[in-house]
């Protein structure tokens, strides 16, 4: 780690004259310039709140706090409400973080602990490629290739399974469409698990070799070690990698939108179709002709900026504290 | 069972399970990039570079969309990264320790993962609303405001791989701050600093949500920036969402194409980072 303030204006005392003058006005200029650019992070940011809070004001005004639990969407008699895509949004992230955490878990395991050295990086970098594949072929992928094979392979054979179980089964009840809430949430999890895998690699790496020899030492298994000792160690920070991957899960847009089916509706069973709000925008946003049908949708906007602001300033939160840990351990 | 036998078995499947996990990880994608090469590789000739995206039914390629997704990233790029190095000298120079320091890069990393369809409704709502009309300039707008963060991140993180020493030994020949940065600094971190760009253009070659409503799309050919724009991700979204065939099959192809594209800049990248870091 580097430490201390950078030098300012070094030897600046000593100068004197036009030299001395072109060094402290090229300085200001610098710094100056700099620290705008800086600030515009924190513009762009705050304005997007700004934007939509004043976007979605005439909705908010017209239902109140209720927008949030109404059902209705009707742009015919001027209805809005998130309820149906609060709920697709936070049942497909739930689904998303139901598969992808333990896969994430496992693949940092296999990274940090298992694979022989030639093969970390291949096997890292495989799964960052996953990461780096846009969105939207994802989608094509889902709806072309896996809702066909899911619908074909799978669902019949989990509502066969696991159908008649009282409660449960009502999760996965209904036609074998491929396409629908489950099917969104399994490809959510595939997009999210190379972040939360890289954040998990990145923090067990943090944990002093010291300590994960000493367990060995006393004859711990590797499991025993990454359960007992690895995992204790780095709870926060892995709590933070799957908050950073819920912040992606809640947002992504193009994936589910291809294949959730766009339905404002509000079904237990994971095979019907539904809606998110990033799917709601991407598909009528443009379609929207009343003024109140748009700040209905900028309204639904601002509630998934909020949602996902509280979830990524978690993860930060505690990446960060993780981070001050670190630097005190040596 | 001893306790012994009941932690190795413990062991062993939690082992197993975690190999299956990596498995299933490295499967996805060796299934994603299959299907692709498979319904891809069949529809690419070379009428796709040559001529505009066609009406349902009749011949036709991606060009216009080709070049309008290379100009409009090329424009996000030029809008984003240099705001983005100026921000990240900031962090990394002079506000290492300052409190508007600390600020900004808190809200960068938020930035950094902030939904991206929420960027193009606010660049909607502040642009295109105000304007009347969806625009090109628009589009890379809020492609620059994905560039933004990534560029941020990077150049700070590249700017502080750099000794202190450096920047002393620069300072006691009585160079000033800014010196230091531009000449000494800026020149050691660059190889770092272009990979940070890289990535991020790669992060926005693919984006189609915040493109949705701010460049539209066009069906024609189309360099006129303040109007709606023609680019790849918007066509994909609408051709394989459609019920025609050749349509479907064009999608097809710019999926592949766009996909090449952006897993080349990635493993580019890397190779480049991984011998910079052997050096």
């Amino acid at each position: 780690m580097v430490s201390g303030a950078p030098p300012v204006s070094p030897g600046g005392r000593l100068a004197a004259g036009p030299a001395r003058a072109l060094r402290t006005a090229g300085d200001r200029v610098f710094s100056g310039v700099t620290r705008v650019f800086a600030a515009l992070v924190l513009v762009a940011v705050f304005g997007m709140l700004a934007a939509l809070l004043d976007g979605a004001w005439p909705a908010l005004r017209a239902f109140g706090l209720k927008f949030l639990a109404r059902k209705d969407w009707n742009p015919v008699t001027g209805e809005f409400g998130a309820l149906a895509p609060l709920y697709g949004t936070v049942v497909t992230s739930a689904i998303a973080l139901l598969l992808g955490v333990p896969v994430s878990f496992g693949i940092a395991l296999v990274i940090t602990e298992l694979a022989p050295r030639w093969l970390k990086r291949p096997i890292g970098v495989a799964i960052e490629l996953l990461a780096a594949i846009p969105s939207i072929i994802y989608g094509m992928w889902g709806l072309f290739v896996f809702a066909p094979f899911f619908a074909a392979h799978v669902q019949p054979a989990l509502t066969a399974r696991l159908g008649a179980i009282p409660g449960l089964g009502g999760l996965f009840q209904g036609p074998p469409m491929g396409i629908g809430m489950l099917t969104a949430g399994l490809i959510l999890s595939i997009m999210i698990i190379p972040f939360m895998a890289a954040v998990m690699r990145d923090v067990f790496e943090t944990v002093p070799a010291a300590l994960r020899e000493s367990a060995y030492a006393l004859g711990a298994t590797t499991w025993e070690v990454v359960w007992r000792v690895v995992l204790p160690y780095t709870r926060v920070g892995v709590m933070g990698g799957v908050m950073l991957g819920l912040g992606r899960a809640l947002g992504e847009t193009m994936a589910v939108t291809f294949v959730i089916g766009n339905a404002h509706d509000v079904n237990l069973s994971l095979f019907m179709p539904g809606n998110t709000i990033s799917s709601t925008l991407a598909n009528e946003f443009t379609e929207a002709v009343s003024p109140l049908y748009t700040s209905s949708l900028l309204a639904l906007a601002l509630v998934l900026f909020v949602l996902t602001l509280f979830v990524l300033v978690a993860a930060r939160l505690m990446l960060l504290k993780l981070g001050a840990r670190e630097g005190v351990r040596t | 069972m001893t306790l012994y036998a009941r932690r190795k078995a413990v062991n062993a499947i939690g082992l197993a399970l975690s190999v299956l996990a990596t498995a299933f990880g490295l499967f996805a994608l060796a299934w994603l990039l299959f299907t692709l090469l498979e319904n891809g590789l069949r529809w690419i000739h070379p009428r796709i570079f040559t001529e505009s995206t066609p009406p349902p039914g009749a011949n036709g390629g991606l060009a216009n969309a080709l070049v309008g997704s290379a100009i409009l990233t090329a424009a996000g790029v030029a809008f984003g990264a240099p705001a983005g190095l100026l921000a990240g000298t900031y962090l990394a120079e002079l506000g290492r320790t300052s409190r508007l320091g600390a600020v900004v890069r808190f809200v960068n990393d938020i930035l950094l993962s902030a939904p991206s369809i929420i960027i193009g409704v606010f660049i909607y709502a502040l642009v295109v609303l105000r304007a009347g009309h969806f625009s090109g300039w628009a589009g890379a707008v809020a492609l620059a405001l994905i560039v933004l963060p990534v560029v941020v991140r990077t150049t700070e993180n590249m700017m502080r791989l750099v000794p202190d020493g450096l920047r002393e030994a620069v300072a006691a020949l009585g160079a000033p701050t800014w010196k230091i940065t531009v000449a000494v600094v800026y020149r050691s971190a660059l190889p770092g600093i272009l990979t940070g760009v890289l990535l991020a253009m790669a992060r926005i070659a693919g984006e189609t949500a915040p493109l949705l409503f701010t460049a539209l799309n066009n069906q024609f050919w189309s360099t006129d920036m303040s109007r709606p724009y023609p680019n790849l991700p918007a066509v994909i979204f609408q051709f394989a969402m459609s019920p025609y065939e050749d349509w479907q099959h064009l999608a097809w192809a710019g999926a592949l194409l766009i996909t090449v594209a952006i897993l080349v800049i990635n493993v580019v990248v890397r190779v480049l980072l991984a011998r910079k870091l052997v050096r």
